[in-house]
C-alpha cells in the first residue's frame, strides 16, 4: 500500500539527510508501528506518506514514494487527501472548523462529495468513533481524547485507504489512549484500513502492532519485522519487553498477558528474594529506596524523606555551616562520568552519591556568605551539587513541608477546577500526579506558583502565600517546568538564556550554564533553544528553574515526547534532585514514571483527591494506572523492571 | 437531548439555528432603528427588545459570550460621552446648573475650548441620549455576534470566495489564540521570577507570542492541504477567460459608476452603469466558482424562520425611519427646556416588532 523506494530526505541547511536509504513496503490493511529513538527522523518518514515532506516543508527527496500506486512526487498533498488522512501530534492545530460535524465534514467538502454521502458518512464516523453525543460541541471544549479522535475521525471520512498518525497517544491520559487506540484497531479489521503510527510509549501500543519498522539510528536502514523479533534487537522497549529480557523469555512477550502467563516461575524466584530481605527493607516506601538501597544499603535512610535529622533549619542563619561543605569532599564528581550520557543508570548512581545529606548552606538573599562565582567548565565539581544541595528544609524533628494546601478550592469560568483539595508534601518527598485529563492536575501545579488564586482554602509555599508572593521571592521557593518548557525559554542562544536566569534568580553568574552542562552535556552556547530536542528543551527548562534552588520543584507532564533514553535521563536526574532535599510534584499520565519515581501517587479526578498513598498501594489497586510490571508479577508488589533486576542479582549473589 | 436543547433550555448549534444572515440582518435593522432616535425609553426598548431575543435564543458556543463584552463596550462608550461632557463642558445651552467645577484658564489660542466650569443639567441629559444611541447600536451588534459568530457568516459566501472566506475565518479565530498566548507566556515570566504585569512584560512576550502564533498557522496550513484544501478542477479556457473579463469588467464599471453618481455631471449615466458592474462582477464570481470542485455539507437555508426574522428587523429600521421623518418632536425629545420624554406609541409598537424571532424560535415540546 505503502511503498518507500531507497527514500533519503535532506531538509534545507542541514548537514546530512535526516532519512537514509529507507527501503519499505507496508502492506495493506495492517498496522505498522514506526518506533526508534529520537530525532531519528520518524516525522520525517511519516511526512512523505502525505507529501508534505517535502512539497510542504522544503528540502530534498531522493528515491520514490507510492501511496496506493500514486507517487508523491507528482502529486501534492491535497491530491493525496482521497487516499492518505494525516494526523499530527497536536491535534488542536489540526482543526479548521468550530464543531465537530462541521470538522468531519470538512475533508469531504474540500473533495467535492455529494451533500448526500457526506450526510451518511458523517453519521456513519460519529458512531464508529462514539461521538454522536458530541456533535455539535464546540471543539476546544473537548477533553484531549475526544479531540483525537475527531482528529481521526476527521481524516476518516474521506474514506482513506491509508492512515498516517503521529504520537496519537502521547497526550492522552491512559484510559483515553485505550479509547484511541481500540478506534484504530477497529478500523484496521472492519475497513481493511492501512495505518502507520508512530508513537514513544511502546507499552501502549505495541500488542497491537501487526509489525514494527525500527528506526535504530539516525541515518541507519529500517528493520521490518514481527514485533516480537524487532523489539529483541531494538535499542527503544516497553516495560514488558525489558522484564521478558532480563528473565530470558523467548519469545519475547508484548503483552501483559503473554508475559503473565509465562511469570509463574519469575514470581516464585522473586517471593524467595523478598523474603530473604524483607527484613532489612521493611521501614522503605518509595521504589527509588528500594533501588538505591540495593547499590548503597549502608546510607538507605538518607533517601527516606522523613529521617533527615542532620539538616539544619534554612529559616535560622546562624546555624548555617560554610556553603562550601555543601560539596561531599568524598563527591567522586569525577569529570568523566559527568560527561558521558551513555549509560543513564549509571547516571543516576553517580548524581545519587554526588549529593551528599550535607548540612544547609545560606541562601544568597539573606547571607553575608554569597556563593563565589563557579567555573562552569566540565572539570568543576558536579554544579548538581551544589544547585540541589542547599535546599534541605527539614527541622530536626517535624519536617517542614515544602508545600501544604487545605481545603484548597479553585474555580474558573463556572468550572470547579478544584474542591476540597488537602495536599502536604515534604522536603525530600517525590510526588505523582494523576488523573484524567482535565482532573485539575495542571491547576493543582499552578496554584502552588501563584498562577492561580484559590477561591477558597489555603495554600502555603514554604510558609508563603503563592499569588501573594512577588514572582522574585517565589522563584526561590518554587519552581515550576510547564507543560510546553519552550514557554520559559525566550532567548536565541543557550548562553543567553542561561544569563537570563542567573540575573532572574539572582544566583552568581555561571550558575544556570553549569547546570546545562552537568544536566546536558554537550550542548554548545550557541545552540538555539529551537534546535534543541523535545528532551533537551525540557532539561533546559528544568535547569533554568533550578537556578533559582527552589525547594519545591514542580514538572507538568515532563516526559511528553520523550523517548526511554531521555526518560531515564530524566529519572536520574529527578532521583538525585529528590535525595538533596528537593520537594518533587510531577503531574503525569506515565504510570511507568511514576512508578520509577515517585514516592506517593494521588489521584485526582473532577478536582477532587480520591487517593493519596505510598505508589506501591496506589497504583496495584487500579487497572488503568497499574505499571506493566505490576500487572504482570500482581499480587506481588513489583513497580518496575530494575527493582526485579536487584532483587534477582541479590538472589544470585546469595 | 432529542430536542435539540441544551440541559439548560438553550438551543444547540446549528441545526436548530437559523441563517447566520438572517441575524445580522435583523440585528443591523434594530441598531438602524437606534440611529433613527434619541429618545430614551424607545432606546431602552429597543435594548430590551435584543437582550430578550439573545437570552432565548443564543446557541451555548464561546460566541455567545461575546455579548458580555459588547455590554461592557457599551457602557463604557456612555460614560466616556457623560465623563467628556463634565469635563469639557457641552454646546448645549442651559440654565439648570448642577455642579460649578473649578474652570482651568486656558491661553487665547485655545479659544472655544473649555476646561471644567458650569455642568449643566441640559449638557448631561443631551450627552446621556447621544450616548445611549451609540451604546444601543453597540449592542445590536453585539447581538447578531452572539446569535451567528462572523464565522458562520462568511461560510455562506459563493463558492469562488471560499477561500478567501477560510483566509479570513481562519484570521480570526488567530485572534483569539493570539490572548492565549499572550495569558500563557505572561504567566510563564512569572514563573521564571520576572514581573508578570506592566507593559514591559507585554513586549517582552511579543516576539515569542509572534513566533507561536506564526507556527501554529504554518500547521494548520499544512493540515489543511493534506485535506484537500486548493483542490482544484479543470476549467475550459473559454470559461476561465470569460470569468476574468467578467470580473474585471465589472469592478471597472462598479468604480465608473460611482464616480458618475458623486460627480454632479455624470447623474444620468451614474446608476445604469453602476448596476451593469455590479451584475457582471456577480456573474464572474458565478463562473468563477466553477473552479472549485467544493461541496457543502448541510448549508445554512433560508426557511420561512429565517426570513420573518430578517423582515422583522427591517421592518423596525423601516418603521422607525418613517416616524422620525413625520413626528421628529416625539423621537428626539428636546432638553432646552427640560422635558420628561414620553413614549410615542406607535413607534414603541413597531419596536416590539423585533420580538418576532424569540417566538418564532420557540419549538414545540
Amino acid at each position: 500500500m505503502i511503498r518507500f523506494e531507497n527514500v533519503s530526505v535532506t531538509y534545507d541547511g542541514a548537514a546530512g539527510p535526516t532519512v537514509r536509504d529507507v527501503d519499505l513496503t507496508v502492506p495493506e490493511g495492517e498496522l505498522v508501528l514506526l518506533a526508534g529513538p529520537s530525532g531519528v527522523g520518524k516525522s520525517t518518514l511519516l511526512g512523505t506518506v502525505s507529501g508534505l515532506v517535502p512539497h510542504f516543508t522544503g528540502g530534498t527527496l531522493r528515491g520514490r514514494v507510492t501511496v496506493a500506486g500514486r507517487d508523491t512526487r507528482t502529486h501534492k498533498p491535497r491530491e493525496l487527501a482521497d487516499v492518505v488522512g494525516t494526523v499530527g501530534q497536536d491535534p488542536l492545530s489540526h482543526f479548521v472548523t468550530d464543531t465537530v460535524e462541521e470538522e468531519l465534514a470538512y475533508g469531504m467538502e474540500s473533495l467535492g462529495l455529494p451533500p448526500a454521502v457526506m450526510r451518511r458518512r458523517v453519521e456513519e464516523t460519529l458512531d464508529l468513533l462514539g461521538l454522536a453525543a458530541l456533535r455539535d460541541r464546540p471543539i476546544a471544549t473537548l477533553s484531549g481524547g475526544q479531540q483525537q479522535r475527531v482528529a481521526i475521525g476527521s481524516v476518516l471520512t474521506p474514506h482513506p485507504r491509508v492512515l498516517v498518525l503521529d504520537e496519537p497517544t502521547s497526550a492522552l491520559d491512559p484510559a483515553a489512549a485505550e479509547e484511541v487506540l481500540a478506534v484504530l484497531l477497529r478500523l484496521v479489521h472492519d475497513l481493511g484500513t492501512t495505518v502507520l503510527l508512530a508513537e514513544h510509549r511502546l507499552e501502549r501500543v505495541l500488542q497491537y502492532a501487526d509489525q514494527v519498522a525500527l528506526l535504530p539510528s539516525p541515518g541507519a536502514a529500517p528493520l521490518l519485522g514481527a514485533p516480537a523479533d524487532i523489539m529483541a534487537v531494538s535499542p527503544v522497549f516497553p516495560p514488558v519487553v525489558s522484564l521478558g529480557r532480563l528473565a530470558g523469555w523467548s519469545p519475547l512477550p508484548l503483552t501483559v498477558r503473554d508475559a503473565r502467563r509465562r511469570a509463574a516461575d519469575l514470581r516464585e524466584r522473586l517471593t524467595e528474594a523478598d523474603h530473604a530481605d524483607s527484613g532489612d527493607r521493611a521501614d522503605h516506601t518509595g521504589p527509588g529506596d528500594r533501588a538505591d538501597h540495593a547499590d548503597h544499603a549502608d546510607r538507605a535512610d538518607h533517601t527516606g524523606p522523613t529521617d533527615r535529622r542532620d539538616r539544619t533549619d534554612h529559616t535560622n542563619p546562624a546555624d548555617r555551616a560554610d556553603p562550601e561543605t555543601s560539596v561531599d569532599p568524598e563527591d567522586p564528581a569525577d569529570p568523566a562520568d559527568h560527561a558521558n550520557p551513555k549509560d543513564p543508570a549509571d547516571r543516576a548512581d553517580d548524581v545519587d552519591r554526588s549529593l551528599p545529606p550535607a548540612p544547609a548552606p545560606p541562601r544568597p538573599r539573606f547571607s553575608p556568605f554569597r556563593r563565589r562565582p563557579r567555573p562552569s567548565a566540565p572539570s568543576a565539581p558536579s554544579a548538581l551539587t551544589t544547585a540541589v544541595a542547599p535546599v534541605a528544609t527539614a527541622a530536626p524533628t517535624t519536617p517542614v513541608a515544602a508545600v501544604e494546601a487545605r481545603a484548597l478550592s479553585v474555580r474558573r469560568a463556572r468550572v470547579q477546577a478544584l474542591r476540597e483539595v488537602d495536599l502536604t508534601v515534604r522536603a525530600g518527598e517525590t510526588v505523582a500526579l494523576m488523573g484524567r485529563n482535565g482532573a485539575g492536575k495542571s491547576t493543582l501545579l499552578n496554584t502552588f506558583v501563584g498562577l492561580v488564586e484559590p477561591s477558597a482554602g489555603t495554600v502555603r509555599v514554604g510558609g508563603l502565600v503563592p499569588h501573594r508572593t512577588p514572582p522574585r521571592e517565589l522563584v526561590r521557593r518554587a519552581g515550576l517546568v510547564p507543560q510546553e518548557p519552550r514557554d520559559l525559554l525566550y532567548a536565541d542562544t543557550v548562553a543567553a538564556e542561561c544569563a537570563a536566569a542567573d540575573r532572574d534568580a539572582g544566583a552568581a553568574p555561571g550558575t544556570c550554564r553549569a547546570l546545562v552542562s552537568d544536566l546536558l552535556p554537550g550542548i554548545t552556547d550557541d545552540t538555539h533553544p529551537r534546535d534543541l530536542s523535545e528532551g533537551q528543551r525540557l532539561t533546559l527548562a528544568l535547569a533554568v528553574v533550578l537556578t533559582a534552588r527552589p525547594p519545591l520543584l514542580l514538572l507538568d507532564e515532563p516526559t511528553r515526547g520523550l523517548d526511554y533514553a531521555a526518560k531515564a535521563r530524566l529519572v536520574a536526574v529527578l532521583r538525585g534532585l529528590a535525595a538533596a532535599g528537593h520537594a518533587i510534584v510531577l503531574a503525569t499520565h506515565d504510570v511507568e514514571l511514576a512508578a520509577e519515581l515517585a514516592h506517593r501517587v494521588v489521584l485526582l479526578a473532577e478536582g477532587e483527591v480520591i487517593a493519596d498513598g505510598p505508589t506501591a498501594e496506589v497504583v496495584v489497586s487500579s487497572p488503568s494506572f497499574a505499571p506493566q510490571v505490576t500487572k504482570i508479577l500482581a499480587p506481588q508488589k513489583w513497580l518496575t523492571v530494575a527493582q526485579v533486576r536487584e532483587a534477582l542479582r541479590r538472589e544470585a549473589l546469595r | 437531548m432529542a430536542d435539540g436543547r441544551m440541559a439548560d433550555g438553550r438551543p444547540r448549534t446549528p441545526r436548530t439555528a437559523l441563517h447566520p444572515a438572517a441575524w445580522w440582518l435583523w440585528a443591523l435593522g434594530l441598531g438602524t432603528a437606534a440611529t433613527r432616535t434619541t429618545n430614551p425609553l424607545l432606546l431602552g426598548l429597543l435594548l430590551t427588545v435584543s437582550a430578550y431575543v439573545v437570552t432565548t435564543c443564543r446557541p451555548d458556543t464561546p460566541w455567545s459570550r461575546s455579548y458580555s463584552a459588547f455590554l461592557k463596550l457599551a457602557l463604557a462608550v456612555l460614560v466616556i460621552r457623560l465623563v467628556f461632557v463634565v469635563a469639557l463642558g457641552s454646546p448645549i445651552p442651559g440654565t439648570q446648573v448642577l455642579v460649578t467645577l473649578p474652570e482651568v484658564p486656558l491661553p487665547d489660542w485655545a479659544q472655544g475650548i473649555r476646561l471644567g466650569g458650569a455642568v449643566t443639567a441640559e449638557g448631561l441629559l443631551f450627552a446621556l441620549y447621544d450616548g445611549l444611541k451609540l451604546a444601543t447600536l453597540l449592542v445590536c451588534v453585539g447581538a447578531a455576534n452572539a446569535l451567528a459568530s462572523p464565522s458562520r457568516l462568511l461560510k455562506t459566501l459563493p463558492g469562488a470566495l471560499y477561500e478567501t472566506g477560510v483566509a479570513v475565518v481562519v484570521a480570526l479565530t488567530f485572534a483569539p489564540n493570539l490572548i492565549a498566548d499572550v495569558h500563557r507566556l505572561r504567566a510563564a515570566r512569572r514563573l521564571r521570577g520576572r514581573p508578570d504585569t506592566g507593559l514591559r512584560g507585554l513586549l517582552q512576550v511579543g516576539l515569542p507570542v509572534l513566533e507561536g502564533a506564526l507556527e501554529r498557522s504554518v500547521a494548520l496550513a499544512a493540515a489543511m492541504d493534506a485535506r484537500g484544501y486548493g483542490r482544484t478542477a479543470d476549467v475550459p479556457a473559454p470559461v476561465r477567460r470569460t470569468t476574468a473579463a467578467l470580473t474585471l469588467g465589472g469592478l471597472l464599471g462598479v468604480c465608473a459608476g460611482t464616480y458618475g453618481l458623486l460627480t454632479a455631471a455624470g447623474g444620468s449615466y451614474g446608476l445604469p452603469v453602476l448596476f451593469a458592474g455590479v451584475l457582471a462582477a456577480l456573474a464572474g464570481l458565478r463562473l468563477g466558482g466553477r473552479r472549485s470542485p467544493r461541496t457543502r455539507y448541510r448549508p445554512d437555508r433560508w426557511t420561512p424562520r429565517a426570513c420573518l426574522t430578517a423582515a422583522s428587523g427591517a421592518a423596525v429600521a423601516a418603521l422607525l425611519t418613517v416616524a422620525a421623518s413625520s413626528d421628529p418632536a416625539a423621537l428626539h425629545p428636546g432638553v432646552v427646556p427640560l422635558t420628561a420624554p414620553a413614549l410615542p406609541l406607535w413607534p414603541a409598537a413597531a419596536v416590539l416588532l423585533g420580538l418576532l424571532p424569540a417566538f418564532l424560535h420557540k419549538e414545540p415540546s
